[in-house]
């Protein structure tokens, strides 16, 4: 468009001005994504919970076992499609705060609920050909620079002794938000090693029911049939399940949002001031286009034009660092499940800027509207 | 010779707006600087104060934390009279227990959190002499009773006094409320450990960590030696501090590491607040600064006046930020301590020293937001400045 | 010719009855009263007066920048006291040129694009605008400094383009606000010469306000504001007086 250089070459008038304005926009807009980083890492899970699996839980405590003699009558339930188990395990690689997840796994039932892991089938009979076999997520294995054929040694932490295993396969998340960190074994291996008095015992169960609408009345048929019995169970969906956790991790969302807005705020404010500065210096000159012919509807758009492509330069350019950041790693060394920008919060962040774009500017722009020619030329 | 302070004083009051801006800039940026490190420093307090530098821990050797340990009867038998365990009118100091979590639902969103069940024995008041009895009466040994710490009634529904609780396949009465004076303790549940081994299902005589009062702090050593050489038993032994230091490692390291990025982030913004603000000033005072300079003030005072202003706004700003988070200080939230999977009530802590941080950091950001303009300021030539051009 | 009796007829400019009146501190004061104007094309008429006198309302109002409390103002047939915000911001795209005694120029454009300015609101295409830009420039004497930034150019360079924009869309007339004031006698000279070149060889129309006698004496009539009214001062023969 023809007026594109008048208003280029207003942006460019004072670029230490330029500069410092777009990076104030980067920075709050960086600040945005990371924010949008740390909400994901703690609830993604949630919303990518399998819509028809089943947590099923000791209802006394997440920590207490269950009989895997429920696993016969669980299946057999109607709705019921699937059922597989798997046990926490807790070990320690080399030290205390190499923290990732340990599960002791069925290894017949494992791989067909949780499709949306991904192996190749060799690598898969491989590890159920060995007792001693384990496959590792993509995530942890990159941490610690694993390869298919290592040897990982774990510390056990309340079981006794050094668990040694073959890396016999690496899985790959078939989305952004799935948890790339665990470490399956076999419970074969797990059930073999155990003292007696915790034998027949697994952690928890995962079902898949035939429909998910169908979810609540299985959920409540499982644990009808175990009221009263010594291993009372809890039942959930996956998604509730997930959700009953990040509600203990305390009132994140809550700390987000108004760390969130009182940054957004401060920008706002800022940029305003910054672009009511910029506009009163060019008193004159917008009288002068005026008195040319330039309409007072013109001058109101090419006033907020230049504070929207400021806030969308600034913006963008805050969420691509935001972005790089999330590339760097988790910074806290895997005790974030998932550390990454989802794309809904990078448009998000952008909508957000051009309003503050808008809101900022929107004043001195009026003002320039309404700037009348004869007030402004009068000679002091 | 120095410029008059009064001028930067007058002129931030005329430009009052944009001076606010800063000031609003750098005050919400000192906020939530202070209010995230005061939520690590709470929890971290939390924890540490749940342990006294004259107690000891005892666990199974190799154990991470109470939950991957096991002590037995006879095991515990045997530290009793090892040297350095005080003793009382009811025997040696030592309490064994035995720790689970169990579901509750939390008053605030009617979802569950799990919270730390803790089986004691009648010594553990003994033991742990920061906690007291505030309501009621301890439990009676062999009684399905519970006592609960006091921000465990306020945290969840169901605990108050006299109500009856179900869980873990049977059914208990709180008798009383204790006060543990704001360490993690005011968090749990208290019971007899015997009672919970036994609805539980766990085997009678294992218990999972001893606690063992000494007869001062030096005799740990004493008896950590005499424990570690004895063949019978393979056990840790630590300072009861040390251990709850460990126990909210990840955790405050977590708060600190994304709170610290969070500050650090809004640092920069602010600075670049500050900067544009100044330098802005500096343009619009270009005459003034001219004049002062034609009147014989040298550029170094012009630098020294710029930043004096430029500290003083952040000082302002700092100090607003730093009222505006006090309110928080004591306010407790509720987190779930990753290591031992509990929900653990804690409270916002503000120390002096870190209202102190927060305002350094604000001098900090008012430094380096006023410095560069303020040499900008002392470098235009006074004639064309003069001419008001 | 240049009238203040209104009595003039098909006269490019018009103005009969002219009132003005503002209010400042709770004063009404009566700037302009029932003022008479008549100026044909090719006429360069300077307007001076004492400080306060209302020279620079006057030529607000005739510029369209301005609505008169009475009176009309007619230039070329249109009538333009009761048109629209709109329409006049039109109507002066395409018949008035201004010069102003400072802030005229865009800093951070060059002379080229300056000027360029009031061709932008035209449907011109980019070909066509470059030639009436660099034909302007090169009436002025600046096709050397096109693309030369306003810091870069002298007062006497800067108020040249300034009149090269003036003139870039062939306006009905020109509007001078004091184009000299700014500038050393010299550069004034420079600014004065090209004004007469672009009246007597391009028979332009210029109104001017000057408070300074010597630039006043270079334009053909000059006349006084005193008391709300024009009064004659100088060669032609409307008749002066009829002061109220």
């Amino acid at each position: 468009m023809k007026f594109g250089g008048l208003m280029f070459a207003n942006l460019f008038r004072k670029k230490l001005r330029l500069t410092l304005t777009i990076g104030s926009f980067a920075v709050a807009l960086m600040l945005f994504g990371f924010l949008a980083v740390v909400k994901t890492a703690f609830s993604g899970g949630v919303e990518i919970a399998g819509a028809d699996r089943l947590v099923v839980i000791n209802r006394v405590s997440i920590i207490q076992p269950l009989p895997l003699s429920y696993m016969d009558k669980i299946s057999r339930m109607p709705g019921v499609k699937g059922i597989t188990h798997a046990n926490w395990f807790g070990g320690v690689y080399q030290d205390e705060r190499n923290f990732f997840p340990q599960f002791a796994v069925d290894v017949s039932t494992w791989r067909q609920m949780y499709p949306e892991f991904k192996l190749s089938d060799e690598e898969w009979n491989n590890f159920v050909k060995d007792r001693q076999g384990a496959i590792a997520g993509a995530a942890t294995a990159k941490r610690f620079g694993w390869k298919v054929g290592d040897r990982i040694p774990i510390k056990g932490t309340f079981l006794p002794g050094v668990w040694e295993f073959n890396l016999d396969g690496i899985y790959h998340g078939s989305r952004q938000a799935d948890d790339e960190s665990q470490f399956w074994f076999q419970w074969d291996l797990f059930e073999e090693k155990v003292p007696d008095r915790l034998k027949g015992n697994i952690g928890w169960y995962t079902v898949r029911v035939d429909n998910p609408d169908d979810s609540l009345r299985v959920a409540r048929t499982i644990d009808a049939e175990f009221a009263n019995s010594p291993y009372e169970t809890h039942t959930d969906t996956e998604k509730a399940f997930a959700a009953g956790w990040v509600k203990q991790f305390g009132n994140i969302e809550f700390l987000i949002l108004t760390i969130g807005a009182v940054v957004f705020f401060t920008l706002l404010l800022v940029t305003g001031n910054t672009m009511a500065i910029a506009v009163r210096e060019r008193t004159g000159e917008l009288a002068v286009l005026k008195a040319i012919g330039y309409s007072d509807r013109f001058v109101l758009f090419l006033v907020l034009l230049e504070s929207l492509v400021i806030a969308l330069i600034g913006g963008g350019f805050g969420l691509l660092c935001a972005k790089g950041l999330t590339l760097l790693g988790d910074p806290t060394h895997g005790m974030l499940p998932v550390f990454y920008l989802p794309t809904k919060a990078m448009l998000t962040g952008l909508i957000a800027a051009l309003l503050v774009g808008i809101a900022s500017g929107i004043l001195p722009a009026v003002g320039a509207m309404r700037l009348r020619v004869v007030n402004a030329l009068r000679r002091v | 010779m120095a410029i008059p302070v009064v001028y930067n004083l007058r002129s931030v009051r005329q430009r009052w707006t944009s001076a606010v801006v800063a000031v609003l800039g750098i005050a919400g940026t000192v906020g939530v600087f202070v209010a995230m490190l005061s939520l690590a420093h709470g929890f971290k307090a939390t924890l540490v104060s749940s342990g006294s530098p004259d107690n000891a821990m005892v666990r199974r050797a190799g154990s991470t934390s109470e939950m991957d340990s096991s002590v037995s009867l006879d095991q515990i038998k045997i530290l009793e009279d090892a040297p350095g365990v005080a003793r009382g009118a009811n025997g040696p100091l030592v309490t064994a227990e035995t720790v689970v979590i169990a579901p509750f639902p939390l008053r605030s969103t009617g979802t569950d959190a799990n919270v730390q069940i803790r089986g004691v024995s009648e010594k553990s008041l003994e033991v742990r002499r920061q906690v007291k009895m505030v309501q009621g009466r301890f439990f009676h040994p062999g009684v399905a009773e519970l006592i609960v710490g006091h921000n465990a009634v306020n945290t969840y529904s169901g605990l108050t006094m006299g109500s009856r609780v179900n869980f873990g396949g049977g059914t208990w009465t709180v008798v009383g409320v204790f006060d543990a004076g704001g360490s993690a303790f005011d968090s749990e549940v208290w019971c007899d450990a015997r009672v919970l081994n036994q609805i539980y299902h766990r085997p009678e005589n294992i218990f999972q960590s001893v606690t063992v009062h000494l007869t001062s702090a030096d005799a740990l050593k004493e008896f950590k030696d005499a424990l570690v050489s004895n063949p019978q038993l393979t056990v840790d032994v630590s300072r009861e501090v040390e251990y709850y230091d460990k126990q909210s490692r990840t955790l405050t390291t977590l708060i600190t590491t994304l709170g610290g990025i969070v500050a650090a982030i809004m640092g920069i913004g602010a600075i670049f607040g500050a900067l544009n603000t100044m330098y802005s000033a500096v343009a619009e005072r270009s005459r003034e600064i001219a004049t002062l300079r034609a009147l014989g003030f040298g550029s170094g005072s012009v630098v020294f006046s710029f930043t004096i202003e430029a500290l003083v706004i952040s000082f302002i700003g700092g100090a607003l930020g730093c009222i505006a988070v006090l309110p928080l200080n004591g306010l407790t939230t509720g987190a779930m301590n990753w290591q031992t999977f509990s929900h653990l009530a804690f409270a916002f802590k503000i120390t002096p020293p870190l209202l102190l941080g927060g305002i350094i950091f604000a001098l900090v950001m008012g430094v380096l937001g006023g410095i560069f303009p303020a040499i900008r300021a002392a470098r235009q030539p006074v004639a064309p400045a003069l001419r008001g051009l | 010719m240049v009238r203040v009796d209104g009595a003039g007829t098909s006269s490019l400019i018009r103005v009969r009855g002219l009132d003005k009146k503002y209010y400042r501190g709770g004063e009404e004061i009566h700037v302009l009263q029932e003022l008479n104007l008549d100026v044909d094309e090719g006429d360069f008429v300077a307007f001076m007066g004492p400080s306060g006198s209302g020279k620079t309302t006057l030529l607000n109002l005739l510029g369209g920048l301005d609505v008169p409390s009475a009176g009309s103002i007619t230039v070329a047939g249109d009538e333009i006291t009761h048109m629209s915000r709109g329409t006049l911001t039109e109507w002066r795209a395409r018949h008035v040129g201004f010069i102003f005694q400072m802030y005229n120029l865009i800093p951070v454009l060059t002379a080229y694009q300056n000027v360029e300015l009031p061709l932008l609101l035209t449907k011109l295409s980019r070909a066509e605008r470059r030639k009436h830009v660099e034909t302007a420039l090169g009436v002025v004497g600046l096709a050397d400094r096109m693309h030369h930034f306003p810091r870069q150019l002298s007062g006497g360079q800067e108020q040249r383009v300034t009149i090269a924009r003036a003139i870039v869309s062939d306006p009905t007339f020109l509007l001078c606000d004091e184009p000299t004031g700014d500038l050393d006698r010299k550069s004034a000279d420079e600014i004065m010469g090209l004004l007469l070149t672009l009246v007597k060889q391009y028979k332009k129309t210029v109104l001017m306000v000057t408070h300074d006698p010597v630039v006043a004496e270079r334009a053909d009539v000059t006349l006084h504001l005193d008391k709300g009214v024009l009064v004659e001062a100088g060669k032609l023969e409307a008749f002066s007086g009829g002061a109220r």
